[in-house]
């Protein structure tokens, strides 16, 4: 074990945690008011229930020898997951850095569904999706199964993250259904600088997803984390470009989009690719996003925060750059088109559309059955009040004018809550 | 000439404005309004403190019309701001004893005449 390794891998952990809550943010901005608390929700309580999961039974699924399709029980409960060398750091690191990976692309998914799917219904979906897609998939390539024997090139998760996300939030959108009134009222993002500050804690904690990808504190970290500057540096100077000779006008939700874009694409090829090759990359990954983007708003998909345009066409996009540009001489790996590889495109094409397939046809099957036992989605009465209310008994915003204080009844407990407090103020004072 | 104010569901207002727009009715104000009408009041949970929101949310609509123009504007809200549930609001029509538009100088029935928007 290298202790410059764990040290790096120990705040490259912490790093990619914080990017749910900074996806709460990027999400929360873009709806409308009366949904702003749950829509922050949707990502911070991926927080708890896949966390737990994933140390339960996701990560054995995903890291423990196996099947080339999915791995085993051997860790289930963290069985076996100890202080020991996992590569150069303590397993029980490795299968924290990795968890908070299934946390954040459970979340992901809910850009798809806000404003109108029941919470409950979505944190049972979370659950079940990350251990029938997640965790299989991310077993596919970076627990030795199918996909890394084939040598698909897939550095910190462009398509086991954001395809597979992106994949998920597609069929989701199509099978919960469009927001009532969707296509006929405008919804417009309610908190435009939530969404910026989103996007900027999504890159500061988008170097530990990339750079922590090389798991230790080693030279192909430093080419990881050079390009998570340069690649989103590219796709924003490029949107910024388009925006000024489309529309004459730069916009901050395009902005704060162009850099999740820019993350996205760099996010398979962080460690593959030279820095100059990055700013290429970039700055070409902009282009079929913002198209997508201006697509999909014409169409009746409801994919409400455009997951599919920034994660599933900017997750491809990187996937297959980087079985364009991927540079041996740079990683010390594989090379791609530009290096004399061209079969590499072919490669990373093919692992793309077998998780797209695989993710969009477990989502359908996992959202259908969960709405043979709970609704999906909420009443058109309630969605016209806002979730905030409705599903969480809170307010984002209120004055608290007019706010009653209900008394508590003298059952047993609330006198035990009374007690508790007479005790609490007696202790303070 | 009367002066018509209506408190509606917030949720209810961008149907509210289709429908006056197809009456065309063109000029209106509209204001962010907290208020207590018959309906429940509905229950908030802060860290174990359990509130219940005696004000709820509404919109407030002021439309300035010409006699004529008074059914087709209620008609419209009638229409679009009903859920059928307690709490759908009010519309009152009041008498006004003059308008005047303040670009122009005009009064009355001229003062609350749309006038065509020029390119």
């Amino acid at each position: 074990m290298n202790n410059a390794d764990i040290g790096w891998m120990l705040v490259s952990t912490a790093l990619v945690l914080l990017m749910t809550p900074a996806l709460g943010f990027f999400y929360g901005g873009m709806v409308r008011s009366k949904n702003a608390l749950n829509t922050m929700m949707m990502s911070f309580a991926a927080l708890g229930p896949v966390a737990v999961v994933w140390a339960l039974l996701g990560y054995s699924l995903a890291f423990a020898p196996g099947l080339p399709v999915v791995g085993s029980l051997a860790f289930a409960g963290l069985r076996g997951v100890g202080l020991e060398a996992q590569g150069t750091i303590p397993h029980v690191l490795f299968m924290a850095f990795q968890g908070t990976f299934a946390i954040i692309t459970a979340a992901l998914i809910s850009g798809a569904i806000v404003e109108r799917m029941r919470f409950s219904a979505y944190l049972a979906f979370i659950v079940v999706w990350m251990l029938g897609v997640y965790a299989p998939v991310a077993h596919w390539v970076w627990g030795g199964g199918f996909l890394a024997t084939a040598g698909a090139l897939d550095f910190a998760g462009g398509a086991v993250v954001h395809v597979n996300a992106a994949s998920a939030a597609l069929v989701a959108a199509l099978v919960v259904g469009p927001r009532k009134d969707y296509g006929r009222h405008a919804m417009l993002p309610h908190n435009v600088p939530f969404t910026l500050l989103g996007a900027g804690l999504l890159w500061f904690g988008w170097f530990g997803f990339n750079a922590g990808s090389a798991l230790g504190a080693n030279p192909i970290a430093a080419l990881a984390f050079t390009n998570t500057l340069l690649a989103p540096a590219a796709t924003l100077a490029t949107w910024t470009v388009i925006d000024l000779v489309r529309e004459g006008r730069v916009t901050a939700i395009g902005g704060a989009t162009a850099i999740v874009v820019g993350l996205v694409a760099i996010t398979p090829a962080a460690g593959y690719i030279s820095p100059a090759s990055a700013i290429a990359l970039g700055a070409l990954g902009a282009i079929p996003s913002y198209f997508a983007l201006i697509y999909r708003a014409r169409t009746k998909l409801d994919d409400s925060l455009d997951v599919v345009a920034a994660h599933g066409v900017g997750g491809a996009t990187g996937a297959i750059l980087t079985g364009v540009f991927a540079s041996a001489a740079w990683s010390g790996g594989a090379n791609g088109l530009l290096s004399g590889h061209p079969v590499q495109v072919l490669i990373q094409i093919a692992s793309v559309l077998i998780v797209l397939a695989y993710s969009a046809t477990a989502t359908f099957v996992i959202l259908k059955l969960l709405g043979l036992v709970m609704p999906l989605r909420i009443s058109g009465r309630d969605e016209g009040v806002g979730l905030d209310v409705k599903e969480h008994g809170e307010e984002a915003y209120t004055g608290g004018d007019g706010a009653i204080l209900v008394k508590p009844k003298e059952s047993f407990v609330a006198q035990m809550a009374s007690d508790a407090i007479v005790v609490r103020d007696g202790g303070q004072s | 000439m009367k002066l018509i104010v209506a408190i509606v569901r917030p949720e209810q207002l961008s149907d509210v404005l289709e429908a006056l727009f197809h009456a065309e009715v063109r000029g209106l104000t509209i204001s962010r309004v907290q208020g207590h009408g018959g309906e429940m009041e509905h229950v908030e949970n802060y860290r174990g403190t359990q509130v219940k929101m005696a004000l709820a949310e509404k919109v407030r609509i002021e439309i300035g019309v010409s006699n004529h123009f008074v059914k087709p504007t209620v008609d419209a809200i009638l229409m679009a701001a009903r859920t059928g549930e307690v709490g759908d609001g009010k519309i009152i029509v009041l008498p006004v004893e003059k308008f005047y538009r303040i670009r122009t100088g005009e009064e009355d029935q001229d003062a609350v005449t749309p006038v065509p928007v020029l390119e």
